[in-house]
């Protein structure tokens, strides 16, 4: 079975349309699918409802699909660093649905689990909890939130092989890996694609089973904050 | 006379404590990490994906793919580990993490906890606080004591949308240190120069002695 291609473009083919929703790998800009942002801009998909971490910045990351007002909605925990993320969101043009962190990896890992929903003892007694169903086990009371399967996900790993495994690189792994299981198709980028075979079984985190199209492509890496020690 | 940042920092680093797993937040928690007592051996989570994170880069080390919750280049140590999102937050909910030391807008009485939002200005979102503060051992939070207009962040009852209920376990302020009990604050320890009268005039949250 085929899973390599030449680009994001290539890789994108046939799989995107208006309306969908899309899970997206990284955390800030660490660990962003950079190529395939930019293939989905440039095939200018609409009413996007798009599962991120966060928003990117305004120039980089989903903060390009956004300019272009490509996405309808996003599932985010923290969208602060996007001025434009935050016009669009005042104005009433982008809907937000806040996710506690750890719940949004969650729903990415539970969906791509088969599990349709669990509990969770975060967001209880806050506005998190509206309109959710409470369950008490063991004396403590949970809220019951939804696995997330999206029509595609979209992640970025450090070196992949032509079977689709995956292995990411320091913090640039986050919400890779959940996202990756949770999408109807899985399109992943790398910096590095190897044969299949060159990589050590036992250290693959994304076993290829997941991943349907993979890609190897250069990547810019902006790096938001640079703190630095004297020395 | 009361404790500045670095004095509060230094007081929360008092409580922690040898072979814990600690989740520090932006701001002044994260100067905790600046004053871990000698002989004490702590490791820092950064809930991005890393147990052992280590000091800031110098120019040379940085990495695009090491960074901090608040998204700052930072290094690993020899007991680093990385992990995905979701593994995170297992450890977090999960009660593997002993403590977390955050900021805080208010805190109530009964633990109560508001940091995330202040309906009619801008929202950016809760990142992790509702599942370190819902998760992990104990919570504490620093902040100063009154806001800017002069006003006690220790109050009877929250006014801002919680983060948390009933989660904060000990309160660090630049008056004092306060823990939650059964009626209220209990005032455990008082900044040097500061009198509990003058913390009894600025709190507004019950004082239990």
């Amino acid at each position: 079975m085929k899973k390599v291609y030449n680009s994001a473009a290539e890789a994108l083919e046939g799989v995107l349309f208006d309306g969908m929703m899309i899970a997206a790998g990284g955390f800030g800009l660490c660990g962003i699918p950079e190529n395939l942002i930019e293939g989905i801009r440039d095939a200018g998909t609409k009413n996007l409802t798009v599962a991120s971490n966060n928003a990117g910045v305004d120039d980089f990351g989903l903060g390009i699909l956004l300019q272009d007002k490509q996405v309808k909605k996003m599932l985010s925990s923290y969208v602060g660093e996007n001025a434009e993320f935050m016009r669009q969101y005042l104005s009433g043009e982008l809907e937000i649905e806040f996710n506690p962190q750890g719940t949004l990896a969650e729903r990415m890992r539970a969906g791509g689990a088969g599990i349709p929903g669990f509990y969770t003892k975060t967001g209880v007694g806050t506005v998190i909890a509206e309109g959710k169903e409470h369950k008490d086990f063991n004396g403590e009371t949970y809220i019951m939130e939804e696995g997330i399967v999206a029509d595609l996900s979209i992640v970025k790993a450090w070196k992949g092989d032509r079977a689709g495994n995956l292995i990411y690189r320091k913090t640039a792994r986050n919400f890779n890996p959940n996202a990756a299981t949770c999408g109807k198709i899985c399109i992943a980028e790398v910096e590095e694609l190897l044969p299949t075979g060159a990589l050590d079984p036992d250290l693959i985190h994304t076993p290829g089973i997941f991943v349907h199209r993979i890609f190897e492509g250069g990547h810019e890496k902006r790096i938001e904050q640079r703190t630095v020690r004297e020395g | 006379m009361a404790w500045d940042r670095n004095q509060m920092a230094e007081r929360a680093g008092r409580e922690l404590k040898d072979g814990m797993y600690v989740n520090l937040g932006i701001g002044i928690p994260t100067l905790v990490s600046n004053y871990i007592p000698e002989g004490v051996d702590v490791t820092l989570q950064s809930e991005n994906g890393m147990l052992g994170m280590g000091p800031f880069p110098k120019e040379d080390e940085i990495d695009a793919d090491l960074i901090n919750a608040g998204k700052q280049t930072i290094t690993e140590l020899h007991r680093t580990s990385y992990f995905s999102s979701a593994d995170s937050f297992a450890m977090i909910r999960g009660g593997k993490i002993a403590m977390a030391i955050l900021g805080a807008m208010e805190v109530a009485e009964n633990g109560d906890l508001a940091n995330w939002m202040i309906p009619g200005k801008l929202i950016k979102g809760m990142g992790g606080a509702m599942d370190l503060v819902a998760g992990v051992g104990r919570v504490i939070v620093i902040m100063d004591h009154t806001n800017k207009k002069g006003e006690s962040k220790l109050l009877k009852a929250c006014t801002l949308p919680l983060t948390g209920a009933g989660v904060v376990d000990e309160i660090i302020t630049n008056l004092g240190v306060f823990k939650v009990v059964e009626g209220g604050l209990e005032v455990i320890e008082i900044a040097d120069g500061v009198t509990i009268d003058e913390i009894r005039q600025m709190t507004d949250a019950t004082l239990v002695n």
